[in-house]
């Protein structure tokens, strides 16, 4: 049980924080939410100087363009910029995460050398579209069909959730080429595929969320044409393509808002201080507790981190015992928050009451703590498969 | 940064549990618990010199003076394993005690001299009859006293865990309490009594205090993972409805927050084992306590009935499970002490 870095990883922090310190002071003015070009722009940008700075693709393989960073450094990468206040991977989310990692993983040399270094430079973006409107949980079930017809496919469906949209170049597209009977199971008959966003019959509808802001799109697909040389991995293969991908997105996917978690904790109780309410024992011992669980989420984080490094990348069953443990967290966060603000907790133009709305997706999003219960259960625990 | 077991510890936690499963099987701790300590039940001296000999309570000891020369991470390791066996007796102390260089402790390291300790915070004595000496721990104040010169003002209980006899003593009738409440940490003559004179004592006392808190921390969290095992366990083999139970979501889904628990509460007291941080000892303690409590009241409800009787184990791990949660570092002080690190936090370490 070591918890110190070692001198290359100690070397590594310092060169990122000065680097940090130099370059964040030029960045421009953050755009509104609303104002999705200036998003992409402003993101894509921040990604195209981490590219030129050698911080771009870090945990990738150095074949697949990435810098072979391990996992620690890695972890020093997201904890080190969201110190720093850097910004956030953005719409750089499903090319560096899912996507890119995906391409590396199963795809040809000519497709990684097509789709991987515009996502590592910035100069594209991607979109996901795995879940339906009737295939949420349960993913498999998903029914967008992919006809061949000579060198394409053509696509008819629809997909629900997809983040950025509206400005992406690419969507990962899960869609289905073998209808489900007795010989396919459900699992079988799904194949991965790139689509391009601007082909003739994609159709993007934004979805508003109980935020009141329209974070996530609907994307309807009416015969849209697809080359067969977009496919990643085998035709009907895509189920297992796809899990080479996610299983990348529990490792270290919320390490910047654990960190944020802390800073948040000191903010409240700070302001607590300022109106009186930390003279509540009640409040205060809350926040207290809150201390505790941010501080298991790191050592949970590092501790998962320290596990992937030793088996060489891949993220270990933790990362369901982690999610489930922080999604919770994070909406007592801002219960308590809304408790420090006292009467404002009613204002939604309070940054921590558009967070608290924000954290109640949680639960929800990237598997809901049922399904990880379920999978704790089951694949750790390894009891009986229930329904 | 290698946030995992090394092999060495690897081999000491298994290591430990084997000799915890030849020397302090299911049968002896039942004989324990259907033997009556509740009424001046004594401790297993015999044990408690192998567990001596095996080196638990000389792991930090140096080498040069006879010890194993480890660190509290090792410590930590094996006390999870005692708190999965749930092996009686006032580890703890013992183990504190043994690292002190006074007289009267002496013999503590080998298992010869049975140290248990007196919380100034006022928790319970745990098997004061059967211990020889007593530590006593003052927010500021150590101090080693005979256990007959303790017991003369303590009364027993009867203890909700038949495996840890308790003893209640009366506030403000030790002289280190006294000796707290005057400012007087390190007094003339006491303080050879230990052998810890110095200006380095109200330290020391803190120190103590702290590792007592994480040592207890480490026992809550072999406790806690051992009722996950035992739920998961009974739930695969009790059929009910023509399947086992565990097939059943509302079973698998409290089985899956009881590791969540668990986890948790490992990742921070290991954490708090390699860092010693103050802060992180608190999260340790009130994540473990929290977890060996609910983990335990959990199995119990997914034994069942089975779950209410004497005869299963399970309450035997939520009764002592209580008696820890009230020792060295209550919920209400952890939590205290994790807010005001909230407000004295001049830079942000997690």
């Amino acid at each position: 049980m070591d918890l110190t870095c070692t001198e290359d990883e100690e070397d590594f922090r310092h060169r990122l924080r000065a680097w940090l310190a130099e370059v964040l002071p030029k960045l421009p003015d953050r755009p509104h939410p609303a104002d999705w070009p200036g998003r992409r722009a402003y993101d894509c940008g921040w990604q195209r100087m981490l590219h030129d700075a050698g911080y771009a693709g870090l945990h990738w393989p150095e074949d697949a363009g990435g810098r072979g960073a391990t996992p620690t450094q890695h972890l020093i990468f997201l904890e080190e910029t969201e110190r720093a206040g850097a910004p956030y991977v953005g719409a750089g989310f499903v090319g560096l995460l899912h996507a890119g990692p995906t391409i590396a993983a199963e795809g040809t040399p000519e497709q990684r050398a097509r789709w991987l270094p515009p996502i590592l430079r910035g100069d594209e973006v991607w979109c996901q579209g795995f879940s339906e409107p009737d295939a949420g949980s349960d993913l498999a079930s998903l029914r967008t069909r992919a006809v061949r017809d000579g060198d394409e496919y053509v696509i008819s469906g629809s997909k629900i959730w997809t983040s950025h949209a509206e400005i992406a170049d690419w969507c990962e597209l899960l869609v289905r080429t073998a209808p489900v009977n007795a010989d396919t199971p459900k699992h079988r008959g799904i194949t991965w595929l790139a689509m391009p966003m601007d082909a003739p019959g994609v159709t993007v509808r934004p979805l508003r969320t109980l935020a009141g802001t329209a974070e996530f799109a609907e994307v309807f697909l009416d015969e849209v044409r697809v080359p067969v040389g977009h496919r990643v991995g085998e035709e009907n293969d895509g189920w297992r393509v796809t899990m080479v991908t996610l299983s990348f997105e529990r490792g270290t996917a919320f390490v910047g808002e654990v960190v944020a978690c802390r800073r948040v904790l000191e903010a409240l109780a700070r302001t607590a201080r300022a109106n009186g309410r930390w003279d509540d024992a009640v409040l205060r011992r809350r926040l207290g507790r809150l201390a505790a669980e941010c501080a298991a989420l790191w050592r949970l984080t590092q501790w998962n981190v320290s596990e992937a490094q030793r088996t060489g990348g891949v993220p270990g069953v933790g990362g369901s015992v982690f999610k489930l443990r922080f999604s919770q967290v994070r909406q007592e966060l801002y219960d308590a928050a809304a408790e420090v603000l006292g009467p404002d907790a009613l204002d939604a133009g309070q940054e921590w009451v558009a967070d608290r709305l924000s954290s109640l997706s949680y639960t929800i999003a990237a598997g809901t703590s049922q399904i990880q219960r379920n999978i704790v259960a089951e694949r750790i625990l390894g009891l009986p498969k229930g329904r | 940064m290698d946030f995992q077991l090394t092999d060495d510890q690897r081999a000491l936690r298994t290591g430990m549990r084997e000799l915890l499963e030849r020397r302090f099987p299911r049968t002896r701790l039942r004989a324990v618990v259907d033997g009556g300590a509740v009424r001046g039940g004594g401790l297993d001296r015999a044990l408690w010199r192998e567990l001596g000999a095996a080196g638990l309570f000389a792991l930090r000891v140096a080498e040069s003076a006879g010890g194993v020369g480890l660190g509290l991470p090792e410590v930590v390791l094996a006390f999870e394993e005692a708190g999965r066996a749930l092996l009686p007796g006032p580890l703890v102390a013992t183990e504190l005690a043994a690292g002190l260089s006074g007289s009267l402790a002496a013999g503590a390291a080998q298992g010869e001299t049975v140290v248990t300790a007196l919380d100034e915070g006022g928790a319970p004595v745990e098997y004061l009859a059967s211990a020889d000496v007593v530590l006593a721990l003052g927010p500021t104040a150590v101090e080693v006293i005979p256990a007959e010169e303790v017991a003369r003002s303590a009364e027993p209980i009867r203890s909700v865990d038949p495996a840890t006899p308790l003893h209640r003593t009366t506030p403000g009738r030790t002289r280190l309490d006294q000796a707290d409440r005057t400012g007087q940490a390190d007094r003339t003559g006491q303080a050879d009594r230990t052998g810890q004179a110095g200006p380095g004592r109200s330290g020391l006392a803190a120190r103590l205090r702290r590792e007592a808190a994480l040592l207890t921390a480490a026992q809550q969290l072999g406790s806690a993972s051992r009722t996950v095992e035992l739920a998961v366990n009974h739930a695969k083999h009790r059929t009910q409805f023509g399947r086992p139970i565990g097939a059943f979501q509302a079973v698998q889904h409290l089985c899956a927050q009881m590791l969540v628990r668990a986890e948790s509460a490992r990742s921070v007291v290991y954490a708090a084992a390699v860092t010693e941080d103050p802060g992180d000892i608190a999260a340790a303690k009130l994540l473990a306590d929290e977890a060996a409590v609910h983990n335990a009241r959990d199995c119990l409800q997914v034994h069942g009935g089975m779950g209410f009787t004497w005869e299963a184990d399970v309450h035997l791990h939520l009764k002592r499970a209580w008696v820890r949660a009230g020792q060295w570092q209550s919920a209400a002080a952890a939590e205290e002490e994790l807010a005001a690190g909230l407000v004295s936090t001049v830079e942000t370490c997690l």
